[in-house]
C-alpha cells in the first residue's frame, strides 16, 4: 500500500499538484484511519491531506482513479481482450448484468459475444436516463463501451478517441430530444385526462427548462460513467503509470490557451474570475506597502533641527506610484481568439490597477473597443459583445498585421504618450502580407514600453509566415504567453 | 521545541514534554458513518468529504482548512461539530489588522501598574515575577482554546482577510496546540481543540499554514442532498415544493452569472415561499422572489430571462 501511495505522489508531482514531504506522512498517516475498502473515504481523506486547493481537484481525481482504480471481477472484462474465447465473454456478460433487469438473455442473442443490438442499447439508455435508475446507467456505458469503443489492446493512447466514438455512437442529443418530447407527450396527456382542456395544453417554459436540466444532468452522469469504464479497460491493459502519463491532466493554470478544448476553456473561464481578484488584491497590497519614497533632503535636514542638527530621523517623499496608462492591441482572429479573450477579460478586471486601459481589436481591419467596458461591471459580457459587434473585417477576415498596425497609426498613433505601455497580442501570423513594423518603431519611439505577447510556443516563432521575429526587434520584449500562469505572471510584472 | 526553565510556578503548569507531536486524546468519533449520522442529528447534511475530513481531523490532531464559496456552510459545520460533541465553540473573527494582543493574549497593564503601585516594598526580582504571572494575563481567543480544559471546537473564521504576515501568528498553535509566551513560557493545551479555519478564497493562503491543515473544499451541494437540506432547515415545507426550489436552484447555477446562489439564500429563499404559501412554484412567483437568490441586478434580469423561457438556447 505504502509503495502504491509513493507511485500516488509521485504522479500528482508530475501532474504539477505540489506535495511536499510532511503532507505525503500526513496521507500514510491517514491510511491507517480510514478503512481500506472504502473507497469513496480514502478517496477523500487522502484528498484533504494531499491536495491543498480546489483547482487541483480535478487532476487529483483523475490520478486517483487511475490509481486506485476498480479491479474487482465486474471490471477486469474487457470485450476486445476477450474476443479470441466468445464462450467466456458471453458467460461473463452474463454473470455482469444482474443488474440490468432481465435484461442479459435477450444481450447475447443479439450480439453474439458483443453484448446488445444497436437498438436495444439504444433503447436501454433511453430507459436508463428516464428513471434515474445508477445501476442501469452504469450498465449501459459498459454496453456502450463494449460495442462502440473498438478498444485495441496495449495501444498506448490517453482514451479520448474511444470515448469520442463511443458518445458518437449514442448521439446523446437526440436521446435528449427523445426525452423531453416524451416529458412533453406525457404531461399534456395528464392535464388533457385532469382538466379536460385537451391535449394542447403542454408544458410551462419554466418546467420545461427544469425538465432539461435534469435529463442533461443524467447523461453527464452517463458520459463519466463511460468515461471511467474507459479508463479502468485501459488501467487493467496497460497498468497505472504508463496511463497515467498519457492522460495526464493539465491544471487550469497550465492548459494552453490556443489548443484547449472546449471544456478546458470552461474551466480556465472559471479560474479566470478568482484569478484576476487576486491579481488586484496582491497589485493593491503591493502599493500600499510601497510607502516609502525617495529620500526627502529638505524635508529630513528641516526635522534634524529639534534634535541639534542630527538627521536621526530621515524623511522620505510620500511617494507618487505612477499606475501605467495600458493600451491592448489584439489580434482576434479565430487561431489566436480565445488566447486575446482572456487577456482582454484580464487586463479590463483589474484595470483599477492602471490609470487607464485602451482596447483595440483587429483582424485585418481594426476597431477601438474600449468604451464596451465602460459601465459593464463584468468583463465577460463586453468580451461578448466584441465578437460580436467590432468591426475588425476590412477585405477577407484574414489576418493582416501590416494593415490593421498602419490604421492604427494613422487614427490613434498621436494619442500614445510617454505614460502608455502598449501590449501586442497576436501570433505574428501575417498570411504573407506587408509587416508594417515600422509603426511598432514609431510607437517604441512614444511609448513608455512595447510589448509582444505570443500565445505560440517559443519554438514555433519565425516559421511558416509568422514574423514575430520582425517586430520584435523594436519591442522591449516578446513574452511566451501560453497559459493562464504566464499571463498572471505577465501582467502582475506590468502593474 | 523550546523548554521552559525560569519562573517558580511554571513547574506546576507545564506538562511532560513527551515530543514534538501532541498527543491526541480519546477519539469523539468511531468511524466515518458515525461522524455523518451525528451530523445529521444536529441537521447538519455532511457528504462523504465533508465527514471523512472531519474523522480525520480528529483522529489525526489536525486542523481543518474549509475553503469554498460563500455560504455553502462553513461556519455552520464548526458550529455543528460543536453541538455533536457537546464542547464549547470558540470563534475567532479574522479581520485585516488582527494582531497578537487581540488573537492570541494580552498583558494587563492597568493592572500590571496598579500592582506595583500598591506594594512597594518588595524587591524587584519579586516584583516582576509577580506582575508577569497568568493572574494579569488576558487571554484572547487563541490562547483561551489552549488553556480550556473541557472540549473545545476552535473556529477561525475568514483567515484570508488577515495579512501573509499575521498567519504566522496562527502556525504555532495550529501544528503544536501551544502558545510561547516570552515572560512566561510555553502553554501546552490541555486537550486538543478540533480547529476549523474557513476562507473565501480571497488570496492564495500560504504554503505553511496550508502544510499544517487538512483541506476541505466545500462546493455547491448536489441537487439530491439540496433537497435533503432544504427539507430539514424549513419546517413546514412540502416534499414537492422543496423538490421544486432545489432543481430551478440548480438550473440557475447552471447560467453563467456573477454571483451563484448559494445554500443559504436557497434557504431563505425556500422559506420566503414557505411563509408566501406558495405549494407549487410558477414563472411570476419565481422572478418576483428571485431577489432573494441573487444579489445583483443584472443576474436577476437573466435568470428571470431564462426562466421564463425567452432565451432556451443558453
Amino acid at each position: 500500500m505504502l509503495d502504491l501511495l509513493t507511485g500516488f505522489v509521485a504522479e500528482l508531482r508530475a501532474a504539477g499538484i505540489p506535495v511536499s514531504l510532511s503532507e505525503h506522512l500526513d496521507a500514510a498517516e491517514t491510511l491507517k484511519h480510514v478503512p481500506l475498502e472504502d473507497r469513496e473515504a480514502i478517496k477523500y481523506t487522502l484528498g484533504a491531506s494531499l491536495v491543498k486547493s480546489s483547482t487541483h481537484w480535478p487532476a487529483y481525481e483523475t490520478a486517483f482513479e487511475i490509481y486506485f482504480s476498480l479491479r474487482g471481477p465486474d471490471h477486469t472484462i474487457d470485450g476486445t481482450e476477450d474476443e479470441d474465447g466468445t464462450g467466456t465473454d458471453s458467460d461473463d456478460e452474463g454473470a455482469q448484468t444482474p443488474g440490468q433487469g432481465g435484461r442479459p438473455g435477450k444481450g447475447r442473442g443479439g450480439g453474439g459475444g458483443e453484448g446488445m443490438t444497436p437498438e436495444e442499447l439504444a433503447d436501454m439508455l433511453y430507459k436508463a436516463l428516464l428513471s434515474a435508475n445508477n445501476s442501469m446507467i452504469q450498465a449501459v456505458a459498459r454496453q456502450a463501451v463494449s460495442r462502440y469503443g473498438g478498444m485495441e489492446a496495449g495501444r498506448p493512447v490517453g482514451g479520448t478517441y474511444y470515448l469520442y466514438r463511443t458518445l458518437r455512437n449514442l448521439d446523446l442529443e437526440r436521446v435528449m430530444e427523445r426525452l423531453v418530447a416524451q416529458a412533453r407527450q406525457a404531461t399534456s396527456a395528464e392535464n388533457a385526462e385532469a382538466d379536460h382542456r385537451g391535449p394542447d395544453v403542454t408544458l410551462t417554459p419554466l418546467e420545461e427548462r427544469l425538465l432539461r436540466d435534469e435529463y442533461q444532468a443524467r447523461i453527464d452522469q452517463l458520459r463519466k460513467e463511460i468515461e471511467s469504464e474507459i479508463r479502468r479497460r485501459l488501467v487493467a491493459d496497460r497498468g497505472s503509470e504508463a496511463l497515467a502519463k498519457s492522460i495526464r491532466k493539465p491544471l487550469p493554470e497550465d492548459i494552453d490557451v490556443m489548443h484547449a478544448t472546449r471544456d478546458e476553456l470552461v474551466a480556465l473561464r472559471k479560474s479566470l474570475a478568482p484569478l484576476s481578484r487576486k491579481l488586484a488584491v496582491r497589485l493593491a497590497r503591493k502599493r500600499r506597502h510601497g510607502r516609502k519614497g525617495p529620500l526627502d533632503f529638505r524635508s529630513t535636514v528641516r526635522h534634524s533641527l529639534s534634535t541639534g542638527g542630527v538627521p536621526v530621523e530621515p524623511r522620505f517623499r510620500y511617494p507618487r506610484p505612477s499606475k501605467p496608462e495600458i493600451i491592448v492591441i489584439a489580434d482576434i482572429s479565430g487561431s489566436v481568439a480565445s488566447f486575446a479573450r482572456f487577456t482582454l477579460h484580464l487586463v479590463h478586471a483589474i484595470s483599477s490597477q492602471f490609470s487607464k486601459v485602451r482596447s483595440f481589436v483587429f483582424i485585418d481591419g481594426i476597431d477601438e473597443v474600449t468604451s464596451y467596458f465602460e459601465g459593464v461591471d463584468d468583463p465577460a459580457e463586453a468580451v461578448h459583445r466584441i465578437n460580436t459587434e467590432a468591426d475588425v473585417v476590412w477585405v477577407d477576415g484574414h489576418s493582416d498585421y501590416g494593415h490593421a498596425l498602419t490604421v492604427f497609426w494613422e487614427r490613434w498613433g498621436e494619442e500614445i504618450t510617454p505614460r502608455s505601455s502598449v501590449l501586442l497580442l497576436g501570433d505574428a501570423r501575417n498570411n504573407y502580407h506587408a509587416s508594417g513594423s515600422w509603426v511598432i518603431k514609431e510607437i517604441r519611439a512614444r511609448a513608455r514600453h512595447v510589448y509582444w505577447l505570443n500565445p505560440e510556443p517559443r519554438a514555433y516563432w519565425d516559421s511558416g509566415d509568422s514574423i514575430v521575429g520582425e517586430y520584435a526587434t523594436y519591442c522591449d520584449e516578446v513574452v511566451e504567453c501560453r497559459t493562464l500562469r504566464q499571463l498572471e505572471h505577465f501582467v502582475g510584472e506590468l502593474a | 521545541m523550546t523548554t521552559d526553565q525560569t519562573g517558580t510556578d511554571r513547574a506546576a503548569r507545564t506538562e511532560e514534554i513527551t515530543s514534538g507531536f501532541p498527543e491526541a486524546g480519546p477519539p469523539r468519533f468511531d468511524s466515518i458513518d458515525a461522524v455523518r449520522t451525528g451530523l445529521a442529528s444536529v441537521d447538519y447534511l455532511a457528504d462523504d468529504g465533508i465527514a471523512g475530513v472531519v474523522y480525520l481531523a480528529d483522529r489525526l490532531a489536525k486542523p481543518v482548512l474549509v475553503e469554498g464559496p460563500a455560504g455553502t456552510g462553513k461556519t455552520e459545520l464548526a458550529k455543528s461539530v460543536a453541538r455533536l460533541t457537546g464542547s464549547r465553540l470558540i470563534r475567532l473573527q479574522c479581520y485585516e489588522g488582527l494582531d497578537e494582543s487581540k488573537a492570541l493574549y494580552e498583558w494587563n497593564y492597568k493592572k500590571q501598574l496598579l500592582r506595583i503601585q500598591a506594594d512597594s516594598g518588595q524587591s524587584w526580582e519579586q516584583l516582576e515575577e509577580d506582575i508577569f504571572s497568568e493572574e494579569f494575563l488576558l487571554t484572547r481567543p487563541l490562547l483561551e482554546a489552549i488553556k480550556s480544559t473541557e472540549p473545545v471546537v476552535l473556529l477561525i473564521d475568514e483567515v484570508d482577510r488577515v495579512e501573509l504576515e499575521t498567519e504566522a501568528l496562527l502556525l504555532e498553535i495550529l501544528s503544536e496546540y501551544q502558545v510561547s509566551i516570552p515572560e512566561l513560557g510555553t502553554v501546552r493545551a490541555r486537550q486538543i481543540p478540533l480547529v476549523f479555519l474557513t476562507s473565501n478564497n480571497t488570496r492564495e493562503l500560504s504554503e505553511a499554514l496550508k502544510r499544517r491543515c487538512l483541506y476541505l473544499h466545500i462546493d455547491y451541494p448536489q441537487m439530491e442532498r439540496e433537497r435533503a437540506i432544504i427539507e430539514t432547515r424549513v419546517p413546514g415545507i412540502s416534499q414537492s415544493l422543496a423538490d421544486q426550489v432545489a432543481r430551478i436552484v440548480r438550473s440557475i447555477r447552471t447560467l453563467d452569472l456573477k454571483k451563484a446562489p448559494s445554500v443559504s439564500e436557497t434557504l431563505d429563499w425556500a422559506r420566503t415561499l414557505v411563509v408566501l404559501g406558495v405549494g407549487s412554484i410558477d414563472v411570476e412567483q419565481a422572478r418576483d422572489t428571485l431577489h432573494i437568490l441573487l444579489k445583483y441586478r443584472s443576474d436577476i434580469d437573466r435568470a428571470s430571462k431564462e426562466l421564463a423561457g425567452l432565451d432556451t438556447s443558453g
